[in-house]
């Protein structure tokens, strides 16, 4: 089992012809992915290693069934490209491009207000189910089936946390990159969520950063409502105050959202915290030992 | 991207927010003629710098008259003002603003500022202006009023009444209050500014509402579509080494250790600083290759972080996804024959072609100390720095 994508998702890639979008809809096409049309306007008609190219959304997935989108889109325009594969009715957008605006981002949540579509990103490494389904720019060789659901600002920390688990013999359900941007779609909790119904995944490695209060939010919904084992760790504990530390989302902004905070959120819920980052996967085999 | 005092205010005062009449002045010189210019009688001299607690830090001064304008500006122009936001080394005030002097009845506070967990803006206000908001936070949080902006209709005038009532701002200038309210919510809006803060926001002794002080910040993932905006960047305000690395595309931020990093991916460059600290080092550093880096890339990261001369030993870790660890393993060695680097050099690669990359570090004939995991590089790096 696992949670948003598995086998039969059919993934459509915006932004297709551009050197990004070339690279990660092959490799993701060659790790088993159903990469089924991509859509840059006016580029229809054309093909990208056999796949359709169209000129727009509706008409991608009109043709081919597409139920989930991956957007390359260069920043300006990535806002534009969330909005028109949420106005085609695409369950599940995933937006990797780094560096949309704020006030963008502020736009594209008021417009999914009370349509069908959900978000993943901007700014994130995307979604995979290993064995399964990969959307997005993770290294899949590092991923391995299993029961461990993994939720995660960050890119390779995420990757750094899937290989120690890899190494461990714990294989993943599915790994979910929510971003490093301070407005974006899927939250923590609403991962936490998937991963608390699903039966595939027992236990789950949520990796935080400073910035903002998402931590602090998913602690509350996990000391109330999670069943599952959660191992957490949060990068920043020596990040300064009022930088922005790589991601637009990670600044401690006015003496509140520090490392600190987040882990004795977190310890209150329950959650077995790393110190370290390189004894993620261990104490997360620690975990599954004890339950 | 920050910008001064004045040149917010210039901003300000084109969405009609009412500011003092001021002019900025780069000499004492300058600072006597502006205040002859607003009529010879008390002004203030404040200086100009990216930072807040200028008044605390004698950074902003009263003036009688202008001969005693251009002596105050003589006191401040060219020190090194240290406040609570700018760090012990503190920063070189280059210029002043010189504005009239104002009879102030009420100091208020309003800003525009992201609600994260709305993922809106919201407006926020409080009866105690003039002071650090997040000291009335802590103390009087009772006392900082919200409203949350629809981004599609804008701050209503609704909003800006509710506000302005729990404010207690009289009947004949709720009026002007909703005015400021929706010109500075127009201002964070149009460009797209991170934070936009008024404070203190004035009601003066005649009735006027003004913005005594003003602070803007934009989102630099915004910066392409605002050309006039950029052209206001002051580079004095800003770590030099921080500014070479944007350059470049590399995220850079200076910290006080002696262990500098180089990492790609944020959150990884962030994870490392922190073992670095929990193995018993300092970082010096922050820095992120991102996703691409080439041979160039990791050369010009390699003289950023050797330009520190704190610098004692170098932890690169890299979890090569996109990036391939043998193009990085080359990009190394050639910078490091290029830069003859002379501290300590730990290795840690991990990822795409990772055995390639460890063959060209161990072929290279370079003094490059390889480890496996994070832990054996923190490890490494902070027992090498010692031994120095």
């Amino acid at each position: 089992m696992a949670i948003l994508v598995d086998k039969e998702t059919r993934v459509l890639t915006q932004g297709i012809t551009g050197a990004t979008g070339q690279f990660h809809t092959k490799a993701c096409k060659e790790y088993g992915t159903q990469m089924v049309a991509g859509v840059t306007p006016g580029k229809g008609g054309n093909r990208y290693e056999e796949i359709p190219i169209f000129d727009t959304v509706v008409r991608a997935v009109t043709e081919t069934g597409a139920n989930a989108s991956v957007i390359y889109v260069p920043p300006p325009f990535a806002a534009d490209a969330i909005m028109e594969a949420a106005d085609a009715g695409i369950p599940l957008i995933i937006c990797i491009t780094e560096g949309v605006p704020v006030r963008d981002m502020v736009r594209v949540k008021r417009y999914l207000d009370g349509k069908g579509s959900q978000l993943l990103g901007p700014n994130c490494p995307g979604v995979i189910t290993p064995g399964e389904c990969k959307i997005g720019i993770m290294p899949g060789h590092i991923h391995r089936q299993g029961t461990v659901g993994v939720v995660s600002r960050s890119g390779t920390l995420t990757y750094e946390a899937v290989d120690q688990l890899t190494r461990l013999g714990l294989g993943q359900s599915s790994c979910v990159g929510i971003g490093g941007d301070p407005v974006h779609g899927f939250e923590f909790v609403d991962v936490l969520e998937l991963f608390n119904r699903d039966p595939g995944t027992e236990a789950v490695v949520m990796i935080g950063e400073i910035g903002g209060t998402a931590e602090e939010e998913a602690a509350v919904w996990i000391s109330t409502n999670m069943k599952k084992p959660v191992v957490g760790f949060i990068a920043g504990q020596t990040a300064p105050p009022g930088k922005r530390m790589g991601h637009a989302g990670a600044i401690i902004s006015g003496g509140k959202g520090t490392a600190h905070e987040k882990i004795e959120a977190l310890k209150r819920a329950g959650i077995r915290m790393s110190a370290s980052p390189a004894t993620i996967g261990r104490t997360m085999q620690e975990a599954l030992a004890k339950s | 991207m920050n910008i001064h005092e004045y040149q917010a205010k210039e901003i300000l005062k084109r969405y009609g927010v009412s500011v003092p009449q001021g002019q900025v002045a780069a000499t004492p010189e300058e600072a006597k003629a502006a205040a002859i210019k607003l009529g010879g009688g008390i002004c203030v001299v404040k200086a100009q710098i990216h930072a807040g607690g200028r008044g605390k830090a004698g950074g902003v001064k009263l003036a009688r008259n202008p001969e005693d304008a251009e002596q105050k500006a003589r006191e401040i122009i060219g020190k090194n003002l240290v406040t609570h936001q700018t760090g012990p080394e503190g920063r070189q005030v280059r210029r002043v603003l010189v504005e009239q002097g104002l009879s102030i009845d009420r100091e208020l506070y309003l800003a525009m500022v992201l609600d994260r967990a709305q993922s809106r803006v919201s407006v926020i206000c409080s009866s105690e202006g003039g002071v650090e908001i997040e000291e009335v936070a802590e103390k009087n949080p009772e006392k900082i009023l919200k409203e949350s902006i629809d981004p599609v209709i804008g701050l209503a005038g609704f909003q800006c009444r509710r506000l302005a009532y729990a404010l207690g701002i009289p009947n004949e200038l709720v009026g002007k209050m909703a005015g400021v309210m929706q010109a500075l919510y127009r201002a964070f809006d149009e460009s797209d500014c991170s934070i936009a803060e008024i404070n203190p926001l004035i009601i003066t002794n005649e009735g006027q509402v003004m913005a005594l002080d003003a602070k803007m910040n934009f989102d630099s993932n915004a910066l392409f579509r605002h050309k006039d905006i950029v052209a206001l960047r002051d580079l004095n305000e800003e770590d030099p080494r921080e500014i070479e690395a944007s350059e470049y595309e590399l995220s850079y931020i200076s910290l006080d250790g002696d262990i500098a990093c180089m990492v790609n991916g944020a959150g990884l460059a962030m994870a490392t600083m922190d073992i670095i600290k929990l193995y018993g080092g300092e970082p010096a550093n922050f820095l992120d290759v991102g996703g691409g880096a080439s041979k160039e890339k990791v050369a010009q990261a390699f003289k950023i972080l050797l330009a520190d001369p704190r610098v004692r030993g170098v932890l690169i870790n890299i979890f090569g996804g996109i990036m391939r660890c043998d193009v990085l393993a080359q990009g190394i060695v050639d910078a490091a024959r290029e830069l003859s680097i002379q501290v300590p050099l730990v290795v840690r690669m991990e990822g795409t072609n990772v055995d390639q990359g460890k063959k060209i570090l161990a072929d290279s004939g370079l003094a490059v100390i390889p480890a496996a995991t994070m832990a054996e590089a923190a490890e490494k790096i902070v027992a090498a720095v010692k031994a120095k």
